[in-house]
């Protein structure tokens, strides 16, 4: 198995692989997100109690969940890199890095313009929200000690370790955020009760929240091509590409 | 459908202003994301072959010489 | 050839080595600790005077200015070994790495975290903390800033080779912090409500063992990328 693997290590095959790979993501993220949404805005039922403006959830729990799956992907590509000293997975994890810090801004901005209906103030120090927020720090510390490094060989190393720092802090950053919250505010806010949701609530979420991982999957792959390009700039079969495309 | 009519629909039951918000910045910082991936392939390719025409004028240059 | 000195040796000749360094240049000790008391004292400038409102926030202040201590002075811990190469030689050295990273990481808080440990209940008594919350304070105090130490040098080690070290290093390692202030500030608010802060004290022990067993070895990993 290894060696099959090894075999898509080579930056040439991965960048064709994943050009044949695109279309399909790309395809099904967007078909998927404009069902989803779609059936979300137009054809779920209201909700009783918050009316209309629940339909932001339709993106805010697919962002908010794939913020932290986007963590995941990348610190374990990172990992793969840094253990296998396999270069793709530098790549795709440097590629992972901006769309997951995009996707925890969108879950925050979301969380807030839900919450400035629902319980009056855009922020509130809720554990949920603050994990987020400091995701979204973690994810900036990854990108900017990337872009600090010349050499993108050590820039995908210390990124890397840093990415599998944040895994293990991640939980207990989790844990003391969700302890601290409910130290500190009594009465819970609780969002969405999930059992209750009727079936056509549910389903447009599901659809939005697969939609956003093939939607992150083809925004990935799109980033790790040109990341390829990028680090293989002497390549001949690079330079053909280069020839082909940018005479101007 | 849950709206009767399209100004029904824009006005989201009174929460036009926060739906619409939401909905727009995702929308907007997606396509922002997307148009930036795309353009690094762009940027990269333009970037290496700008490379390799000076190193085919420093060769015509040696040459010439 | 010689087989060379022993681990443990080799631990407290490189603590030796890195107190007396920074005995010599006494700065380097006392403006982490100036820089604490400075921005301790320009809270309740802030805030405003009222002993009920400082109260309420010492802990907090008192924690995040020790935060912000422990990170600026952690910017220097390899800067001046990586300059004149002598971290190099820390690396090529028999002995493994972790284990002299856990030795300078010791030196660090010997200088800077026992200092701002001692001079801490002086602060206290300028923000009007709790008379119960001495105690806590002082044991937050001790078990959380070697965490912090730990942890900061990750991020140390990480932006060593960077001509750019400051700003990126809070972005590295401010978020890993956040742990430790809510479980030491909340332990020291129990204590001022006279209520039972061992459990908080036990977490925060627990995330000094842990980054005590696994902090080494990130760190000697980041020096390993850092200095290539």
């Amino acid at each position: 198995m290894w060696k099959w693997l090894h075999s898509y290590a080579d930056p040439e095959r991965a960048y064709n692989l994943s050009g044949k790979l695109l279309p399909w993501f790309a395809m099904l993220a967007t078909g998927l997100i404009g069902i989803g949404s779609v059936w979300g805005l137009v054809f779920a039922p209201t909700d009783y109690q918050q009316g209309d403006s629940y339909r932001i959830i339709f993106i805010h729990v697919p962002a908010a969940s794939m913020s932290m799956a986007a963590y995941m992907a990348m610190a374990s590509s990172a990992f793969v890199g840094l253990v296998w000293q396999i270069k793709s997975a530098d790549w795709a994890a440097a590629a992972i890095a901006p769309i997951g810090a995009v996707i925890t801004f969108i879950a925050l901005i979301t969380g807030a313009t839900w919450g400035k209906p629902m319980w009056g103030t855009w922020w509130v120090w809720d554990a949920r929200l603050t994990a987020e927020l400091v995701l979204l720090f973690l994810y900036l510390g990854v990108i900017s000690l990337y872009a600090s490094f010349e050499d993108k060989v050590l820039a995908a190393r210390a990124a890397g370790i840093l990415a599998i720092v944040g895994v293990i802090n991640i939980p207990i950053i989790k844990y003391s955020v969700e302890w601290w919250s409910s130290l500190h505010q009594p009465s819970t806010i609780k969002i969405t009760e999930k059992s209750s949701m009727s079936s056509d609530m549910l389903y447009p979420l599901l659809i939005n929240i697969v939609g956003f991982g093939m939607m992150i999957g083809a925004i990935t792959l799109i980033r790790f091509r040109a990341e390829i390009l990028a680090r293989n700039g002497m390549r001949p079969w690079v330079r053909e590409l280069a020839k082909a495309e940018g005479v101007k | 459908m849950q709206f009767d009519s399209l100004a029904d629909f824009f006005n989201m039951g009174g929460y036009a202003f926060y739906v619409w918000l939401a909905y727009g910045v995702t929308f907007l910082s997606l396509g922002i994301l997307v148009v930036h991936s795309l353009g690094q392939k762009r940027k990269v390719l333009v970037g290496i072959s700008q490379k390799i025409q000076r190193e085919e004028r420093l060769k015509e240059n040696r040459s010439t010489k | 050839m010689k087989k060379g000195i022993s681990f443990r040796q080799a631990f407290f000749t490189l603590l030796k080595r890195d107190l007396q360094i920074a005995i010599r240049h006494k700065g380097d000790i006392f403006n982490p600790l100036l820089f604490f008391i400075l921005v301790v004292t320009l809270f309740p400038l802030g805030i405003g005077p009222e002993p009920q409102i400082l109260s309420r926030v010492a802990p907090g202040i008192i924690w995040v200015a020790a935060l912000l201590a422990s990170m600026l002075s952690l910017e220097r811990l390899f800067k001046a070994d990586f300059v004149d190469g002598s971290l190099e030689q820390m690396l090529l050295s028999p002995q493994p790495l972790p284990l002299m990273v856990l030795a300078k990481v010791l030196a660090h808080w010997i200088l800077t975290g026992v200092p701002l440990i001692l001079i801490a209940p002086l602060l206290a008594v300028l923000l009007h903390l709790d008379g119960n919350s001495y105690g806590a304070l002082m044991a937050t105090l001790a078990l959380g800033t070697p965490v912090l130490s730990l942890l900061g040098a990750i991020g140390v080690a990480l932006t060593v080779g960077l001509h750019k070290g400051g700003v990126l290093l809070s972005l590295l390692i401010l978020p890993l912090y956040i742990p430790v202030l809510i479980f030491a500030t909340s332990a020291i608010d129990a204590a001022g409500l006279n209520l039972p802060y061992s459990g908080h004290l036990a977490i925060i022990g627990a995330m000094l063992v842990g980054s005590l067993i696994l902090a080494p070895f990130a760190i000697g990993a980041s020096l390993r990328v850092s200095t290539n």
